[in-house]
C-alpha cells in the first residue's frame, strides 16, 4: 500500500506501528492505537523522538486534544470506504483543535475518496488502489469547485464570487484556515 | 433438486442474459443451458465466474426452473419477470 | 429560477469528466463491480431487474422548458422514449446502457443538470413545495433556501459517506406539500414576532421499515445561519449515527434512541462551537441566489377573469377540471395548473418523450417556461393566466393530461414496484392501474371527495404507502404478492401514520378491499365536506376491520 502526498508524490514511510503489547523501541518514530497512548502517555513523551496515534473510526479527537502539540502524526483508521466517521474526526482536528501536524487516512482509502479526504485535512494518504504518481495526483483535483468551506485552503464558490462582484481579491479568505 | 439455469445482467447495458449450451450470453431464456444436479449446476457457477472476470456480466447466480410444454419456466415470479420485462406496456424486454 | 454562474457549470463539467473516467475504468476492468457500484450510486446509476436505470435530479422539482426538452431528447435518442416521475420530484430512465451514461451526463450538463446525489448514503436532492412562488401566504420563496442547500451539499466533504442516505424538504406556507414530517430534516420557513426570517427545524422523519415522524428540534432558527445548523445536525449524525444495521442507520433511529431532547442538545452544542461565519453564507450571496427567484414579469390583472368565470359556468367538464386540478395563485388573475400524469388505467408517473416536449411549449406560451414536478408524481405549471385556462385545458386534453383528478381516488401514487425495481417482493404499478380503472367514473371521483391512495412494492416505502389516506404494501407471500392496507396515514401539515388494517389481501382482492373501504366512508361520513381522513379520524378503524374481514 503506497503511501501519498496529496500531489500524488509517494512518500517514505518511517512510522512503525506497534503491535498489542510489543515493546516499544528506545529509536525511531513510533505510532501507537489511542488505548496505548492513554496507559503509556508518559513513557512514549520521555522517548523524545516522534510519536504518532492511531484512532479507530469510533474513536473521536476529545481525548487528544490536550497533546495536539506533543504528537506528530494522528493516523485515523477507515475499516470500510463507506465509514464517513474520520471525516468529521480529521476537521475537528484541524479546525477546532487546531492540530497541525500530519494526518494521515489508512486502512480502506480508495482512489475515488482523496479529494474529499484532502479537504477535510488530510495530508498523507495510504492508498489500496493500485496506480500511483501522475495517475493517482489526478484524483486530488477533479473537482476544480468547492461549494462549502473545509479543512483545506481553497475558497468556497461564494467567496470567489463576492471577490468578482467587488474586484477584490477574496483568497485570503481561508488563509487562516486552521487557526480558529 | 429442481433444474437451474444461470443468469445475469450484461455490463455494457444492463440486460438480462443467459449462458447458452454454447458459452454465449443470450437474452432468450429458451436457449440457456439447463444444468440437472450438482456438477453442472457447479459448472455454470464457474462459467458465470470466468464471465465476470472477463467484463462481459455482472452479478451471475443460479436460479431454478421447469421444463415443460411452454418450454424453459423460472419459478419465481421475479425471475419470470426479469425473462419477460415488465408486465406493464413501454417495457417488454430488452431491444436487440 | 436558479441559473448557473461558470462556478456552477464548471462543477457539473468536472463531475461528467469525473464519471467518464469511472466508467472507462469499469469497462476497462481497472474496477470491479465491487469498487465501481458505490461509485455509479452516487451517481445515480443503478443496476435494476432488467437494464441500468439513471435517475436525474430535479433539484426542488423546478424545470425549465428547455431542460424538460432535454430530458425529452434524451428519452427518444438514450433510453426508450418515455421518463418516470418519482416521489422525490426526481426523473427515472429505465433503459441506458452503461457505456451511454457519460454522454447522458454531458447532455445534461448543457441544461444545467447532473446525476449528483441522486442515490448513495449522503445528502439527496433537496425537495420543496411544487407551489413554491405561486402558494398564497407564503413567506418566501422556499426554492432560494433549496439552492442554498443544493450548494452546500453538493460533494461536502465531510458528508458524503453518512450512515445512511438523508433527505431534506423545504415549505414556506402553513400548508404542506412536501411532507415535512417524514423527511430526515424538515424546513419551514416563517418570521418571528420581530420579522425575522427563519426556520421550523424538523429532525428524524422518515417512512421506511420504521416510519417515524420528525421532531421540532428548534422552533425558529436565524435564517441566515441554516448551513452551519444543518452542518451541526449532519456532523451530530455522522459520528453516532448506527452503522452496523441497515435498518438501524437513519438518523429517526439516533434521535428515538438518544431521545429528541438530547439530541437537540448535542446539536446545540456543536452548533455553538462552529464558525458560523465559515460555513454560513455572506448576505450578498444569499441576496444573489434570491434575486434569481425573483417573482416573473406578471401582468396587472383583475382578480378574476370574467371570460374564464363565463366558461367556467357553462362548460361543466371544464369546470370539473377546474374544481381538481386548478389552485388559486397569489396573484390577481393567475392560478396554478397541475398536469395529472395519473391517466385512469396509466402508469403513475410516467411520460413519453412527445409529452415532455408538448409540455415544454405550453409552459413557454402559458407559464413563463417553467414545469415543476411534485411529489405525488404529477407536473404543474404554476404561473398561468385565468383566461389561458381553457385554451390550456383543451391542448392537456390532447396530450391526456387532463385528467381531472390530481387529490382524488385515482390520482395514485406508486413506486416502480417488481416490473422494474430489484428490491421490489411485489408490483405496483397494476395493483395502480387496476383501481384507477375500477374507480375511473368520475361522478363516483368528485363525490368521493379527496383521497390519497399510495402503493409500494416494498417495505422501503418509495410509494409513501404509510402516509395514504389508504395505503397499500406489496409483499411476497411463498412466492405471490400480496397486499396489505394501512389507513389514516397523511404527508400534509397534519401528518399521521397509518394503521394496518388486518391481515394482507391477495392481489385479486386488493381493489375489492379498496371499494370495500371507499363504500364504507361514503355510508359513514357525516357529509360530503367531511373527507375521508377527517372520517377516518372521527370513527377510526373498527369500522373498516368489520367490513373487511366480518364476512372471513
Amino acid at each position: 500500500m503506497p503511501l501519498i502526498d496529496s500531489d500524488g508524490r509517494t512518500l517514505s514511510d518511517p512510522w512503525r506501528l506497534l503491535a498489542e503489547g510489543e515493546d516499544i523501541p528506545e529509536l525511531g518514530p513510533v505510532l501507537v492505537p489511542l488505548r496505548r497512548w492513554l496507559a503509556e502517555r508518559d513513557r512514549l513523551l520521555a522517548r523524545s523522538e516522534p510519536v504518532g496515534v492511531l484512532l479507530q473510526s469510533s474513536e473521536g479527537p476529545a481525548d487528544l486534544s490536550g497533546d495536539l502539540r506533543r504528537v506528530s502524526l494522528i493516523a485515523l483508521e477507515f475499516p470500510k470506504f463507506t465509514d464517513g466517521r474520520p471525516y468529521s474526526t480529521a476537521r475537528l482536528l484541524r479546525e477546532r483543535y487546531g492540530y497541525a501536524g500530519e494526518l494521515r487516512a489508512t486502512g480502506a482509502v480508495l482512489r475515488d475518496q482523496l479529494q474529499f479526504l484532502r479537504r477535510c485535512g488530510f495530508d498523507s494518504f495510504e492508498v489500496e488502489n493500485r496506480e500511483a504518481g501522475d495517475a493517482i495526483a489526478e484524483a486530488f483535483r477533479e473537482i476544480s469547485v468547492s461549494y462549502q468551506a473545509a479543512a483545506d485552503e481553497a475558497p468556497r464558490a461564494a467567496d470567489v464570487r463576492r471577490g468578482e462582484r467587488t474586484g477584490y481579491e477574496q483568497s485570503k479568505v481561508c488563509a487562516g484556515f486552521w487557526a480558529y | 433438486m429442481a433444474a437451474q439455469v444461470i443468469t445475469a445482467n450484461r455490463l455494457v447495458d444492463g440486460a438480462v442474459v443467459y449462458l447458452s449450451a454454447d458459452g454465449q450470453w443470450v437474452q432468450s431464456l429458451e436457449e440457456a443451458s439447463v444444468a440437472e444436479g450438482e456438477a453442472a449446476a457447479a459448472a455454470l457457477v464457474a462459467a458465470g465466474d470466468r464471465a465476470v472476470a472477463g467484463r462481459l456480466v455482472v452479478a451471475p447466480y443460479l436460479i431454478e426452473v421447469d421444463r415443460g410444454p411452454e418450454g424453459i419456466q423460472p419459478r419465481r415470479y421475479r425471475e419470470r419477470l426479469r425473462a419477460t420485462g415488465p408486465s406493464i406496456p413501454f417495457g417488454g424486454g430488452m431491444k436487440g | 429560477m436558479y441559473q448557473y454562474d461558470a462556478h456552477d457549470r464548471q462543477l457539473v463539467l468536472d463531475r461528467v469528466e469525473q464519471f467518464r473516467g469511472q466508467v472507462q475504468r469499469r469497462l476497462s476492468g481497472e474496477l470491479s463491480e465491487e469498487e465501481f457500484k458505490p461509485l455509479r450510486l452516487m451517481n445515480g446509476l443503478y443496476l435494476q431487474l432488467h437494464a441500468y436505470m439513471l435517475r436525474i435530479a430535479i433539484p426542488y422539482g423546478t424545470l425549465s422548458s428547455a431542460q424538460l426538452r432535454k430530458l425529452a431528447h434524451i428519452a427518444r435518442r438514450y433510453d426508450r422514449g418515455y421518463g418516470h416521475f418519482t416521489t422525490r420530484q426526481n426523473l427515472q430512465f429505465n433503459w441506458p446502457a452503461l457505456a451511454d451514461t457519460p454522454d447522458i451526463l454531458a447532455e445534461l450538463a448543457e441544461v444545467e443538470m447532473h446525476a449528483i446525489q441522486t442515490s448513495g448514503n449522503c445528502i439527496r436532492n433537496v425537495t420543496a413545495d411544487h407551489f413554491a412562488g405561486a402558494a398564497a401566504g407564503e413567506i418566501e420563496d422556499p426554492r432560494i433556501w433549496c439552492e442554498i442547500i443544493r450548494q452546500w451539499s453538493t460533494f461536502h466533504p465531510e458528508f458524503s459517506f453518512l450512515p445512511r442516505k438523508f433527505k431534506i424538504a423545504v415549505t414556506a406556507t402553513e400548508q404542506d406539500r412536501a411532507a415535512l414530517r417524514v423527511h430526515d430534516i424538515g424546513l419551514r420557513l416563517l418570521r418571528d414576532h420581530a420579522g425575522q426570517l427563519g426556520f421550523e427545524v424538523m429532525v428524524g422523519g422518515g417512512q421506511g421499515r420504521t416510519p417515524v415522524l420528525a421532531k421540532t428540534i428548534r422552533p425558529f432558527l436565524a435564517a441566515e445561519h441554516l448551513l452551519s445548523y444543518l452542518e451541526a445536525i449532519l456532523r451530530t449524525y455522522n459520528l453516532l449515527g448506527r452503522r452496523d444495521n441497515l435498518y438501524k442507520s437513519r438518523i429517526k433511529i439516533l434521535v428515538d434512541s438518544v431521545g429528541p431532547e438530547e439530541f437537540t442538545r448535542l446539536v446545540e452544542e456543536e452548533w455553538r462551537q462552529m464558525p458560523h461565519d465559515r460555513i454560513d453564507l455572506p448576505e450578498a450571496e444569499i441576496q444573489r441566489i434570491r434575486a434569481h427567484f425573483a417573482p416573473p414579469p406578471f401582468e396587472a390583472l383583475p382578480q378574476r377573469d370574467a371570460e374564464f368565470e363565463l366558461r367556467r359556468r357553462g362548460d361543466p367538464a371544464f369546470a370539473r377540471w377546474v374544481r381538481a386540478n386548478v389552485s388559486p395563485h397569489k396573484q390577481p388573475g393567475y392560478a396554478i395548473v397541475t398536469l395529472s400524469l395519473k391517466p385512469h388505467g396509466g402508469i403513475p408517473g410516467d411520460a413519453t418523450a412527445e409529452q415532455m416536449d408538448a409540455v415544454a411549449d405550453l409552459a413557454d406560451r402559458y407559464s413563463f417556461g417553467e414545469i415543476r414536478v411534485t411529489h405525488e408524481q404529477n407536473l404543474a405549471l404554476v404561473h398561468v393566466r385565468q383566461r389561458d385556462l381553457g385554451a390550456l385545458w383543451h391542448s392537456l386534453a390532447e396530450l391526456n393530461l387532463a385528467t381531472p383528478n390530481v387529490g382524488l381516488a385515482t390520482d395514485i401514487i406508486a413506486c416502480p414496484g417488481l416490473d422494474y425495481c430489484s428490491l421490489a417482493n411485489a408490483r405496483s404499478i397494476p395493483v395502480a392501474q387496476r383501481i384507477s380503472l375500477a374507480l375511473q367514473d368520475l361522478d363516483r371521483l368528485t363525490g368521493v371527495g379527496e383521497l390519497k391512495i399510495k402503493i409500494s412494492g416494498c417495505i422501503n416505502a418509495c410509494g409513501h404507502h404509510h402516509v395514504g389516506h389508504i395505503g397499500i404494501l406489496g409483499v411476497d407471500k411463498k412466492g405471490e404478492e400480496f397486499y396489505q392496507i394501512t389507513l389514516g396515514g397523511s404527508a400534509d401539515e397534519t401528518a399521521s401514520l397509518g394503521e394496518i388494517v388486518g391481515p394482507a389481501f391477495s392481489s385479486e382482492r386488493v381493489v375489492w378491499a379498496v371499494e370495500t373501504i371507499i363504500a364504507t366512508y361514503l355510508s359513514l361520513r357525516r357529509g360530503p365536506e367531511e373527507r375521508f381522513l377527517d372520517a377516518y379520524r372521527r370513527i377510526g378503524p373498527d369500522p373498516f376491520k368489520e367490513a373487511l374481514y366480518a364476512a372471513h
